[in-house]
């Protein structure tokens, strides 16, 4: 399949090259470019006050009568056989109402795994879902238990009694890499790049670095446990409140699963405390969703913090290698990057952490390559910047060590080697302005006022250093994103479709495109999301949501013209105008060339007798992510102490300077930034699963053993950008989720190599690493 | 969690009538998540917060701290600002704020330890909450685990930051029980593991805990409490110390040192002591000591950095106690 899927984004990728641009969708770039009133400017959250007011209904707080409550019961040993299981007890305990083992559970097909030819396919995970006695990982879920509160439903769960034949697993990453597998692509890009020869002219190059950097395991912490809500009615007709960050894909494979017609099930998640690419579907939506059809009850599933981390998949350690090969002036001769990571088969998520590296330099030669490492785990999957994050630790954490052994400041080095095109497919770059994110962001971080050699700032005990790096995260619109615009007599409208709000702002951001859109203010817009009746979005993943719904409501506007042009008739100023020749302003409709040609909503929807108007339509192919190199870029610059005496690192300051084109709204995207970047914080410092080789058991389930950031690790935190608008896209604008993370890891390794003059290529960065 | 019955004792009396038959409940910031882990499974609760919170001054003017007093009032009381500062910052150093407001100081002292492998009672195997049954802490996860005072059958540590400082203020805990009522120095409280890690503590069955006394003393002004951790707020010490001492003629005259983080216990650091005492304050006799006290130190895979960092972090600690701006 990879293979098959090589030769086929290879050979449109080739075509496009070919075509004009004018042909493609984002040709001619998005007239809102130059023409916005609600876009980029500062809006506060539209759903802020339901959230501050606790009037915003998550999926756990969906009321209901008679509603029954499950717990899951977990495998503490990774690979075997139940042999054993007494549910006596826990059945005849009060409230218990059902208890749900693979005995019991309904035959039904696991989900088809994440797909890049198939959008509709959304499993993290195709194991078989308690369908037999066999134990796969740690933690898999072994057993259900309803009940008709949480309490009894927790007590009867620890009455079951539970016998297993033990199998040696393989969890020790180290000894499965020898047995490792090399794909044939990640996602949508080819595995293997190979460009001149890169181990020669490592060889051969005037100065060199070549070393191993390991990041850990790390599990997924939304505010919001992964929690649904379950109301069947009769045996066909299905609503889940689910916190999922793909509601449409979400249902369409429910539908499949459990044998309904498309039109029988409802999934609604208006509202997620958080995704990451951790609200996905998982074997606790289809186990909770089995059981309340079993005994014909509503029944609500919130899993605990600990269950998260047994069943929800993380980031996979890595292994990586770094090399880079310089000239006497540091121009890259030889960049090669590769290693291993945990994928087992029966997982979706790659983790791509070479995908960065394709595009940041360009170098005479390129070596990249991936492999695979099968264990016996719940399967990794997306977290924040998958591939990404990790990657540049490791690719920005080696320029930064090649640059000090040259001894040229490392924002020089990079920009020595700045590509003008993307350094693999030779594509042009849509919007690319690195140099400028670089030197605006060094201006105002006080990069100047940084010593290059290592260990010269002193404050007491404490040690200081400066450190940056720069990350790349690909643009990416999905296919098939649907809209509908309901435009009222009133002259106010309804914008739909099934997006996800995970706190980012989506809702808000998305409303003030619509108003521009359709050339409204804000207050007479409504945009409603978070419902898979509505036409059907992607999921929300990959930083792509905002253009992906982007690309569908202007495909909805475009059509609405075409319908209101032909409402209009003849007795409109506008009679004559074909639709190429209007655009949406001033609440109606106006000629482009002709500012005095224009006719209100109003008075075109009265003059045809009709209270509304509506339009659905699909957003083009996203062809321009193939023919145009697209990238959100940043630099990241951390300075931080190190004690001296115990190892322990205090961050000081971080400046995240951003070239991700235009910025919607300043406040969300503000905040957005700054979220990716305190997980960054987590990233570089404290965060690390602590997975036992011994058990494959994760031994760190909560939030008082598994470090993230607490206020106190997070300093004040800068956020600019170029705000310089892409050609090529909706908007002019590019992800924002995920770019705030990429580049943190190494930025704040750099700084601790400035301050102390010790090179740490293991995250998280302890105290014991420094001493 | 399994059902539990719940009774609240009015009255020290009443609460030693229960005891023998109940487990003690204060703030429950541990014991319930014990609970709800499975790691404790009490069939009745006593409720004993309504014992005496006071903080009040002794006629050899000490201080007097009833059990049932919250971690919070402890830390905020002028008297303690004042007199035990050390005392003050090493709470404040624990856990988070809201914790600290329902911790009562009885049930910071019976706290137990925060091992992974402890606390994981449907995947691992635990001599303190298993006797018998093995330790995967030792070929495991063992960080945050003891380099001194530990055993074969168990390397956990004593997580209290409160008890480290009261352990170097030579504080000592007043217990009844139904034989009536003693009086034990809290560096006897907790007790080694040996080859009986499930007991933690030298409280007998049907005793409680009714305050905590601490002596008078004339180090406030030379004393400290520095905790390490990986985080900077809301994570258990790697190591931490708590120290006090006089200076007379340039010399150090009295010292008193406790160690957390390291050993199953609260460390009182008495050879570092002695070695220190009477000899002039520089960093070389501050290591030399910490050396001396740790020269029986049996690290773990995870954690033989803690030698190297408790030597550093009481040589900090005492060269900013004896320094000239004290």
């Amino acid at each position: 399949m990879s293979k098959v899927q090589n030769a086929i984004v290879g050979s449109v990728r080739t075509v496009l090259g070919w075509m004009p641009s004018q042909w493609l969708p984002g040709g001619t770039p998005d007239p809102l470019i130059e023409r916005r009133a609600a876009i980029g400017r500062q809006a506060s959250r539209l759903d802020g006050p339901l959230k501050v007011a606790g009037k915003a209904r998550f999926a756990a707080e969906v009321i209901a009568d008679r509603l029954s409550y499950a717990t899951l019961v977990h495998s503490p040993i990774a690979r075997g056989r139940i042999t054993q299981l007494d549910t006596s007890a826990a059945e005849s305990a009060p409230g218990v109402i059902l208890v749900l083992t693979h005995r019991t559970m309904p035959r039904i097909e696991s989900p088809a795994l994440i797909s890049m030819s198939d959008f509709s396919a959304v499993g993290n995970s195709d194991l078989p879902i308690l369908q037999d006695a066999e134990i796969r990982y740690n933690g898999q879920v072994v057993a259900v238990v309803v009940a008709d509160t949480q309490e009894q439903a927790d007590h009867a769960a620890s009455l079951l009694t539970i016998a297993y034949a033990r199998e040696e697993p393989a969890t020790r990453f180290d000894d499965a890499k020898a047995k490792s597998r090399t794909p044939d692509s990640l996602l949508i890009e080819r595995n293997h790049v190979s460009v001149g020869k890169a181990e020669r002219e490592l060889a051969q190059a005037a100065h060199r670095v070549d070393n191993l950097y390991r990041t850990p395991w790390q599990n997924h912490n939304a505010i919001e446990l992964h929690a649904l809500t379950v109301f069947w009615e009769g045996e066909d007709a299905l609503t889940v409140h689910d916190a999922t960050q793909m509601i449409a894909p979400s249902a369409a494979v429910l539908a499949k699963i459990f044998g309904l017609k498309k039109d029988r099930i409802r999934v609604l998640s208006p509202f997620v405390g958080g995704g990451f690419g951790g609200k996905g579907l998982w074997d606790h939506q289809i186990l909770a969703i089995a059981a309340a059809r079993l005994i014909g009850r509503p029944l609500r599933l919130v899993l605990s913090r600990e269950s998260v981390y047994r069943i929800i998949g993380g980031r996979s350690p890595t292994e990586q290698r770094v090399a880079i090969g310089a000239d006497a002036e540091g121009r890259f001769t030889a960049l090669i990057h590769g290693g291993h990571s945990v994928m087992p088969t029966y997982g979706a998520c790659p983790e791509a952490y070479t995908l960065g590296s394709r595009s940041l330099y360009r170098a005479k030669s390129f070596e990249i390559l991936q492999h695979h490492v099968e264990l016996d785990v719940v399967p990794n999957t997306f977290m924040r910047a998958p591939g990404e994050a990790i990657g540049s630790f490791a690719m920005e954490s080696a320029v930064d060590e090649l640059a000090h052994r040259m001894g040229i400041d490392p924002i020089e080095l990079r920009l020595r080697n700045e590509p003008e095109r993307h350094p693999i497919s030779g594509a042009p770059f849509s919007q690319h302005a690195r140099r400028q994110a670089f030197t605006d962001g060094a201006e105002r971080f006080g990069w100047g006022r940084r010593q290059s050699e290592p260990g010269a700032r002193c404050d007491g005990e404490w040690r200081i250093g400066m450190g940056c790096a720069t990350g790349s995260f690909p643009y990416a619109r999905m296919p098939g994103a649907a809209a509908r615009i309901t435009l009222r007599r009133d002259g106010s409208a309804v914008v739909a479709c099934s997006a996800q709000e995970m706190g980012m702002g989506t809702s808000t951001v998305q409303t003030q495109h619509a108003a521009d859109r359709l050339g409204l203010p804000l207050s007479d817009v409504i945009f409603e999301l978070g419902d898979s009746a509505l036409p059907a979005a992607p999921m929300a993943g990959g930083s792509s949501q905002t253009a992906s719904v982007a690309g569908a409501i202007i495909a909805a506007a475009e059509k609405l013209i075409g319908e209101l042009v032909r409402l209009a008739g003849n007795d409109s100023p506008l009679a004559g105008l074909r639709a190429g020749e209007v655009r949406l302003v001033d609440g109606g409709v106006g000629s482009i060339e002709d500012a005095k040609r224009h006719e209100a909503y109003s008075s075109i929807l009265a003059r045809a007798g009709r209270e509304e108007v509506t339009v659905t339509a699909t957003g083009s192919p996203p062809l321009e992510m193939l023919k145009y190199a697209m990238h959100s870029t940043s630099v990241v610059f951390c300075e931080l102490r190190v004690s001296d005496v115990t190892g322990e690192i205090r961050v000081d300051r971080l400046l995240g300077s951003f070239d991700c084109g235009t910025i919607l709204n300043p406040q969300t995207a503000t905040s957005q930034f700054k979220g990716g970047m305190i997980m960054g914080l987590g990233l570089a410092l404290t965060e690390e699963t602590l997975f036992d080789e011994r058990s494959g058991r994760i031994m760190n389930p909560s939030l008082a053993d598994y470090h993230i950031p607490v206020h106190l690790d997070v300093p004040e935190i800068e956020v600019m950008w170029t705000g310089i608008p892409d050609p090529r896209s909706p908007l002019g604008a590019r992800g924002i989720g995920e770019i705030g993370i990429t580049g943190v890891g190494a930025a704040v390794a750099n700084a601790v190599f400035n301050a102390t003059g010790k090179r740490v290529r293991e995250l998280p960065i302890t105290l014991d690493k420094l001493l | 969690m399994n059902p539990v019955s719940y009774q609240r004792a009015s009255s020290l009396t009443e609460a030693v009538r229960m005891a023998g038959t109940s487990r003690l409940l204060g703030g429950g910031t541990n014991l319930v998540d014990l609970m709800r882990k499975g790691v404790e499974r009490p069939s009745l609760l006593t409720d004993v917060t309504a014992l005496s919170a006071a903080i009040e001054e002794t006629e050899a003017g000490g201080l007097l701290i009833g059990a049932a007093a919250r971690n919070s009032s402890v830390a905020a009381h002028p008297l303690v600002r004042t007199r035990y500062p050390m005392l003050s910052r090493a709470i404040l150093a624990g856990a988070s704020a809201q914790v600290r407001n329902m911790a009562t100081v009885g049930g910071n002292l019976m706290q137990r330890t925060r091992c992974l492998y402890f606390a994981d009672v449907a995947g691992s195997r635990c001599n303190k909450r298993e006797p018998g049954s093995g330790c995967d802490a030792a070929g495991g996860f063992n960080r945050y685990h003891a380099i001194v005072g530990a055993s074969s059958a168990c390397t956990a540590t004593h997580p209290s930051d409160m008890c480290v400082a009261l352990a170097a203020l030579d504080a000592s805990v007043r217990i009844v029980g139904p034989a009536g009522e003693r009086t034990v120095p809290l560096v006897d409280f907790h007790r080694l593991p040996s080859d009986r890690p499930e007991l933690e503590t030298v409280l007998e069955p049907g005793e409680v805990i009714e305050a905590v006394e601490i002596p008078a003393s004339p180090f406030a002004a030379r004393s400290g409490y520095r905790k390490v951790r990986d985080r900077a707020s809301y994570a258990f010490a790697l190591v931490s110390v708590a120290a006090e001492l006089t200076l007379r003629e340039g010399r150090i005259d009295e010292i008193r040192i406790a160690f957390g983080g390291i050993a199953p216990k609260p460390w009182r650091a008495y050879r570092a002591e002695a070695a220190l005492r009477g000899s002039g304050p520089s960093g070389e006799a501050f290591l030399a000591a910490a050396a001396l006290e740790l020269a029986d130190a049996a690290p773990l895979a995870g954690n033989a950095f803690k030698i190297e960092l408790a030597k550093r972090t009481l040589g900090a600690v005492l060269t900013d106690l004896t320094g000239d701006d004290r």
